[in-house]
């Protein structure tokens, strides 16, 4: 490997946890004191100047996303800093590692957020299935605390910060960061408008700043080595290293840490060691199960959030789902439609409703009852759904996958319509 | 009418509340010890109860409810939203396979339908000697290891029906 792996340098092989003393070996909690000897504004301007980007799907400039709370006399108090952890984006399995191979990356990365922000609170909202990272991070919580690390006068110092480790009872749309504001609160996970922004009215109507495990995983060493070695780590127009993965029928699926800009090539043939023998690339989906899916012509293309974009879709989570030549793409979106139809809050009218249509529409292409004129009407509905016209972004999440199904593999869709069902099923069935 | 009334009738009357036991009660005052407000604590509160009893009765609630200081309607409202939190009994064992889209293209279909028959069951039931329940569960976040599914709290990954078998005949 010609390039530096800062977020996983540590984690072991074997899978086992990385301990407070080899964390602290390891240069741990050193970006910790350097923040704590700068002005909190000035961590601000640093991981701004870093050009570090939300890595939970949005892309926002994290340094940005700080500069909105509310600072100085009169603030109101407490101020929340939370961690979200509720890794569930179907196909997505990043934070996972790090929290269960190396949390104390994690809770640094937390207190130098929560710093910045003047944050007396924070909380890790962890998703209910993950035991494992679980009982690691509580220990780890512990271990941070005996060690003046969290708690009263950090360091030595006048800073204090709590942390509390929340675990979740399930559902997708916690992920949605005031949805999760919700939930944190002891209520159903609906999401709320904006305005107000949590950074100014968040958690207890306090403010607030929700990031992504793997954004604030980057910060100890954006302290550590400063903004122009993260800038350097990126080998395209975005900055730092990225967790890639990839799903689906490759040779060797998995997670690997690599810089910003890899070509989508190297990750899919290199990493991931190609499709299983037998099958040819059909589609991806680049970042997650709310993307667009993207082709072979799109391979090589530089995993940054600017080229996705371009390309018509999103570089999400950056953990990839490959559709082989020999799955049906119409099957493929009704399980992604039937996920997000099951997971909707319920709370606006577009999605809660919108969604089961739609499932219906793919499960009577899938079984024979499609009818020609289905195809616009479900391209119809995936503009309805569109940005704009819902609460949060679920029901935009999930029309991508459909509508670029749609455009990609449109002859699939007209199979469907003409063969009267699945015509994936039908030729794995005449093959016997 | 009065056949609805008639068969309301026939219902047990309001279920009593079912008091939390000593370690519930001392947990869940921990957890609210977190929050600014003791309903905050409703999730950990439901999942302290269920911890020890599996699942949350009509009389959990309302017991949580109590110590949280807010409606039973409150609390259930948060139960019902939850996928993790089960408002009726579940056996012995929960077997909840992942059926999102990493799994599906790695035939999760089959392996459900092979406990489903295994059992004689249909997700979302518990088989007839009480021993497993079969859950479908979204994503589990372990994509690269794909078919997985939950074995009460272990991870189980590459699921194979094979695996299946040896799980429901231990």
């Amino acid at each position: 490997m010609d390039f530096e792996t800062p977020l996983t340098a540590r984690i072991k092989a074997n899978g086992e946890v990385t301990t407070l003393a080899e964390y602290r070996d390891a240069a741990g909690y050193q970006g910790l004191e350097i923040a704590l000897s700068m002005e909190s504004t000035a961590v601000i301007d640093l991981v701004k100047e870093s050009n570090l980007r939300g890595r939970g799907g949005a892309g926002f400039s994290a340094g940005l996303k700080w500069s909105f709370v509310p600072r100085g006399e009169g603030t109101a108090r407490p101020k929340y800093l939370i961690c979200n952890a509720d890794e569930m984006e179907p196909g997505t399995f990043k934070d996972r590692w790090l929290m269960e191979c190396d949390p104390h990356q994690l809770i640094e990365g937390m207190v130098i957020a929560a710093y910045a922000i003047e944050a007396d609170i924070a909380y890790l909202f962890l998703r209910a299935d993950y035991e494992v990272a679980a009982e690691r991070l509580q220990q780890a919580i512990d271990d941070a605390y005996q060690e003046g690390l969290l708690g009263d006068n950090i360091c030595g110092g006048s800073y204090s910060l709590q942390l509390y480790l929340h675990t979740s009872a399930g559902r997708y749309i916690c992920g949605e960061e005031t949805a999760l504001i919700s939930s944190l609160e002891g209520k159903r996970a609906v999401p709320r408008a904006k305005p107000p922004f949590p950074q100014v009215s968040g958690l207890f109507g306090k403010p607030t700043v929700v990031n992504n495990v793997e954004t604030l995983c980057n910060l100890p060493h954006i302290l550590r080595n400063g903004a122009d070695w993260f800038k350097s780590l990126g080998r395209g127009e975005d900055a730092g290293t990225k967790l890639f993965g990839v799903s689906g029928r490759v040779k060797n699926p998995g997670c690997w840490e690599m810089p910003m800009g890899t070509t989508i090539r190297e990750i899919l043939e290199g990493y991931a060691g190609g499709m299983q023998d037998g099958l040819k690339l059909k589609g991806f989906l680049p970042g997650g199960g709310s993307t667009d899916f993207l082709t072979e012509e799109h391979l090589d293309l530089p995993m940054d959030y600017g080229a996705i974009g371009k390309a018509g879709s999103r570089m999400g989570t950056g953990t990839m789902i490959v559709l082989d030549d020999q799955t049906c793409p119409v099957g493929m979106v009704l399980n992604l439609i039937q996920f997000f139809a099951q997971e909707s809050c319920g709370w606006c009218t577009p999605c809660r409703n919108g969604l089961p249509f739609l499932r219906q529409l793919l499960e009577d292409l899938e079984y024979g009852k499609g009818r020609p004129e289905d195809l616009e009407t479900m391209a119809d509905y995936c503009r309805y759904l569109g940005p704009g016209n819902t609460f949060c972004a679920l029901a935009p999440g999930a029309a991508e996958p459909l509508q670029s199904a749609l455009k990609y593999f449109r002859r699939d869709f007209e199979e469907h319509v003409n063969q009267g069902g699945c015509t994936y099923r039908q030729q794995a069935k005449a093959n016997g | 009418m009065t056949e609805l009334i008639a068969s309301t009738a026939n219902l047990p009357a309001a279920g009593e509340i079912e008091p939390l036991t000593p370690e519930e009660r001392a947990e869940i005052e921990h957890e609210i010890s977190h929050y600014p407000n003791r309903q905050a604590a409703t999730i950990e509160a439901l999942k302290i109860v269920q911890k020890y009893q599996r699942w949350v009765s009509d009389g959990k609630v309302k017991a949580i409810a109590e110590v949280l200081d807010i409606s039973p309607d409150a609390v259930d409202a948060v139960a019902t939203f939850y996928n993790r939190i089960y408002r009726q009994p579940v056996g012995q064992k929960v077997l909840a396979i992942c059926d999102s889209v990493s799994c599906w293209l790695l035939g999760c279909t089959e392996l459900m339908d092979h406990a489903s028959r295994s059992l004689d069951i249909e997700p979302g039931e518990t088989s007839s000697d009480g021993r497993f329940t079969l859950l479908p569960t979204p994503c589990l976040g372990a994509c690269d290891r794909a078919p997985v599914m939950k074995f009460e709290d272990k991870l189980i990954t590459n699921l194979t029906a094979e695996t299946l078998d040896w799980i429901l005949k231990s």
